[in-house]
């Protein structure tokens, strides 16, 4: 909203972008780690979309996947635990002609980041909103997260996670003025990159719950869906996210409106399926980031009008 | 004559004031006091009384007697609520001792100043009476009861038919009564309509049917004129010396605003906390017009996050707080320094620990506010000490902040926050705006953290700038960013964290002192008690008594030549308004002893046996109360000590 105006970016329109151009420091996630899939479809897209490395920022919390920045050529902030939410909004604030993207863990986002995650989709400003859902935590080996299933074991509840797993997308399309929610899955490249392109190319805050597995700590709990892909369901539509080349491999399909609210509230609660897709997409909430039109002054421009407003205090 | 009220006796509630013209008691200060419930409009009242004493010539410092609920419950002492405003002929710094006329809307208010210790031994009331001879006989009861409360007292009441003078003019009285109270004061001070009209204009200025209600208003006003002249048989003159610089008045928590606009910071990012919140309440009126983005976050935590996000991205953002809110936003304060990204925190302090007391001065975040973050996380703490400190502190702040690439917490409080002073209008400039951020392409081999071995400093890479990409992260780091993976980065990089504020300390002046630069004891304070500790040692001198007072605005780096400065005087201590236990109370030793906080953080920086007198009562220290202390621990010396 304020900021840009004033800058005079020179952008050389004769440079292109290839993926190696978004290379950062090597990846030090396990071998194996969902984690890896998601920053490759990530440089795919950044490639893709020629987004310019130095107009680009990547904003991150604490945790195995918030690594994530460091593994790109971009500008990157990887912050504090459970708070990337707060430092990408003040960042799109300030500077609207950049494009942010935010990449968070499930105890960052769903857990101790909270109260931001749920204000952030009201919030509705421009920018790409990953959760990286491996539902444990793996960074401190091996808790239980909002997301771990119930019975599941951790080291701090070793007979299981006492409650039912919070579902992010149901919590997601439950606040007010949630603008884009998907859920997609990291050992289905196609859709996990086709996912996050509509994710960057929505007008708003773009929720994309990825489903990824941990080799090391949660081997086995996405097994039964990557062994048996009729247990996945693609939500299919015009408007969705369709990848035709995944009809074949995923024969259980449902057409689903993205601008059908209710329908992907229903849609989104836990069954025996997974369902990856677009859930719901909506343009025309307001966007707090449009929500003032701010003058552009120069300093002193700023001096006449502060001194007309000092004239009210004059004695 | 005015009578005094007698005991449970129903008015008639003044006499005429007769033919001789009323006494006139010209004095260099002179405190008064408006006080109501809640929304009667005691504060409007006195608002506009002081401005208007201001711009009449008069020195002043108001406070605000708010009581700790939105509406409580009517005519009961805790709701008092209003006004206290000193004037003076000179500047007055502070809000002095007891209160020499107090205008009440009820009894109960009246008891709450009174209980409160707030009134001089002769103090003049002016008494609503109505309650008086109320319809309610419970009301009645209460009246008598609190009368004969105040029986031993020594205080002229002057009881005035506040309510049936102001019916003659309006139905609703409780809307109304207080511009009545300021006809009343009018006369008495002699204040000037044509001074007067503007202020009531202008404070109406968004109601609908202003001009109807500023007519209203005015015939109250003139009401309460008439009834004074009639009926009350003294004035006050407190000289009034116009000034030659052009001035302006207004409260701490605006000055703050306003200087963060002239130091050209363009996002605030705050969640609404006493007695903080009128900064943004300020900043909401006009930040806009100024292209400034007020962000109100979804908790305190998120409000310093979006701050330390945008000022990343480019210009110096800041957030506004209080304790508790400073508490929430340590990790954050530490990720800031950490990655040496460049941010102003205003803590207007309250009463701590905990809620504590929300609407009341306290000086007890200074030690959390140094230290609280864990980890070595060096910054810069600055408390300016009086208003239009507060107005220059943010433009100090943002330039420390941006050229250090800290964190500045600038410490006010509740006592500067609403008290009103005028000051010399700023001389604004250009050049304390922050400029827009470079965007330049960053040259080859430069590193986003390129330490000067020697000062620490390095330049910034903000988003946009080709050439600097790089993930900035809390995690030890190198000089490109890269997470520590050997031994000696921490080492090193604490070093250079560590270097720039002594860089920083190195360009600060000694600071001055008031009075001898040697002698028995000095008094050492910081932030919104120096007035009244000045008062209190110019008074203390004039006696004969040899002591000086010093005043700290920076408290980290702290300023240089305080061991020096100590050294010359017999005995050191501070007054400050926080807690610490009295040296002769039960169980308390000089091993267990705890300390006023700059008391700590002075013994530990200079070594001097540094002492310490400090009151948490909710109030700003009365000057007359560090008087007395000053007189425990002087002597009164045949020569007067210059």
């Amino acid at each position: 909203m304020s900021g840009c105006s004033l800058l005079s970016v020179v952008l050389d329109e004769d440079r292109s972008f290839s993926v190696s151009d978004y290379e950062g420091a090597r990846a030090r996630w396990c071998p194996g780690c969902g984690d890896h899939s998601v920053l490759a479809a990530t440089r795919r897209l950044l490639a893709d979309e020629q987004l310019a490395p130095e107009r680009t920022v990547f904003v991150s919390g604490i945790g195995c996947s918030s690594r994530f920045p460091h593994y790109l050529n971009t500008y990157g902030f990887h912050g504090i635990h459970g708070r990337a939410l707060p430092l990408a909004t003040g960042v799109k604030l300030q500077r609207p002609d950049l494009d942010v993207f935010v990449v968070m863990g499930d105890g960052d986002c769903v857990s101790i980041g909270a109260a931001h995650w749920v204000h952030a989709i009201r919030y509705n400003v421009n920018m790409v909103a990953l959760l990286l859902d491996n539902e444990v935590y793996g960074l401190t080996k091996k808790q239980t997260s909002p997301t771990t299933p119930q019975g599941y074991s951790t080291n701090t509840q070793p007979h299981g996670s006492y409650l039912p797993a919070m579902n992010p997308l149901e919590t997601t399309l439950g606040v007010t003025n949630a603008s884009f929610v998907a859920q997609t899955a990291e050992w289905v490249p196609q859709h996990l990159f086709a996912t996050i392109q509509a994710a960057y190319r929505h007008q708003g805050f773009s929720f994309v719950r990825i489903l990824q597995r941990c080799p090391h700590y949660t081997e086995d709990l996405f097994l039964p869906f990557v062994q048996d892909p009729t247990r996945v369901e693609l939500l299919e539509h015009e408007d969705g996210i369709v990848v035709p080349d995944l009809h074949s491999r995923f024969e259980n399909q449902r057409r689903h409106d993205p601008a059908d609210i209710d329908g992907a509230r229903r849609l989104a609660e836990a069954g025996d399926h997974i369902r990856l897709g677009l859930f719901y997409r909506d343009e025309t909430h307001p966007r707090y980031d449009e929500t003032r039109s701010l003058p552009a002054h120069t300093a002193e421009e700023k001096l006449v009008l502060l001194n007309e407003e000092l004239d009210r205090y004059a004695v | 004559m005015a009578t005094k009220s007698e005991i449970g006796q129903a008015p008639p509630a003044a006499t005429d004031a007769g033919t001789e013209g009323p006494d006139v008691l010209s004095t260099p200060l002179h405190t008064v006091e408006i006080v109501s419930d809640p929304g009667e409009g005691a504060q409007t009242c006195g608002q506009i009384f002081a401005s208007v004493s201001a711009k009449m010539g008069n020195g002043i410092w108001t406070v605000e007697i708010i009581p700790a609920e939105i509406q409580p419950p009517p005519r009961i002492p805790a709701g008092a609520s209003g006004n206290r405003i000193r004037i003076g002929t000179n500047a007055v710094t502070n809000w002095g001792d007891r209160t020499n006329l107090l205008v009440a809307f009820n009894e109960q208010v009246l008891l709450a100043r009174h209980r409160a210790g707030a009134l001089e031994d002769d103090a003049t009331i002016l008494l609503e009476n109505r309650w008086a001879t109320h319809d309610d006989p419970a009301i009645r009861q209460e009246w008598t009861a609190a009368l004969k409360e105040l029986e031993n007292s020594s205080y002229r009441i002057v009881e005035v038919p506040m309510e049936a003078e102001c019916l003659e003019v309006i139905e609703d009285p409780r809307r109304g009564k207080n511009m009545f109270a300021l006809g009343l004061l009018t006369w008495i001070y002699d204040l000037d309509m044509k001074v007067i009209e503007p202020q009531i204009d202008h404070v109406f200025r968004k109601k609908k049917n202003r001009e109807e209600i500023v007519q209203r208003n005015l015939e109250l006003l003139e009401r309460g004129i008439a009834w004074a002249q009639e009926h009350l048989d003294f004035r006050v003159d407190v000289p009034r010396k116009p000034t030659e610089t052009p001035q302006v008045v207004m409260n701490g928590n605006q000055a703050l605003a306003l200087g963060a606009i002239a130091s050209g910071m363009e996002l605030a990012a705050m969640y609404p906390i006493t007695p903080a919140t009128s900064v943004s309440h300020q900043l909401g009126d006009i930040f806009e017009r100024f292209g400034g983005v007020l962000h109100q976050a979804e908790d305190e935590i998120a409000a310093a996050g979006v701050a330390i996000g945008a000022s990343y991205a480019g210009k110096v953002a800041f957030t506004i707080t209080s304790g508790p809110g400073l508490a929430l936003k340590t990790e954050f304060l530490g990720l800031a320094v950490m990655t040496e990204i460049p941010l102003v925190v205003i803590d207007v302090q309250r009463g701590g620990p905990s809620t504590g007391l929300p609407t009341k001065v306290e000086q007890s975040d200074l030690l959390a506010a140094i230290f609280g973050q864990p980890g070595d996380a060096p910054h810069v703490v600055l408390a300016p000490a009086t208003i239009e400190e507060c107005f220059h502190s943010t433009v100090t702040a943002r330039r420390i902040a941006e050229t250090f690439r800290t964190v500045v917490i600038v410490l006010s409080d509740a006592n500067l926050a609403t008290g009103v002073q005028p000051f010399p209008r700023p001389d604004l400039d250009a050049s304390w705006q922050s400029t827009p951020p470079d965007q330049s392409p960053v040259r080859e081999g430069r590193g986003p953290y390129d330490w000067d071995p020697r000062t620490g400093l390095s330049e910034r890479f903000v988003p946009g700038r080709p050439g600097g990409m790089h993930t900035v992260t809390g995690l030890a780091h190198d000089e490109w960013s890269t997470v520590a993976y050997s031994t000696d980065i921490n080492q090193r990089a604490s070093e250079m964290r560590s270097r720039k504020i002594a860089v920083l300390q190195q360009t600060l002046k000694p600071p001055v002192v008031n009075g001898d630069e040697s002698g028995e004891l000095l008094i050492v304070g910081w932030g919104s008690t120096k007035g009244a500790i000045e008062e209190a040692v110019d008074r203390a001198r004039s006696e004969g008594r040899s002591v000086s007072s010093l005043h700290l605005t920076f408290l980290s780096p702290l300023e240089p030549g305080l061991r020096d400065i100590f050294r010359r005087f017999g005995k050191v201590m501070t007054v400050e308004i926080n807690y610490s236990d009295h040296p002769r109370a039960p169980f308390i030793t000089r091993e267990n002893r705890r300390r006023g906080q700059l008391s700590w953080l002075l013994r530990a920086h200079t070594l001097v046996d540094v002492d310490c007198w400090t009151r948490v009562l909710g109030e700003p220290i009365r000057p007359g109360a560090i008087h007395e202390v000053i007189r425990d621990h002087t002597r009164v010396l045949t020569d007067t000590g210059g």
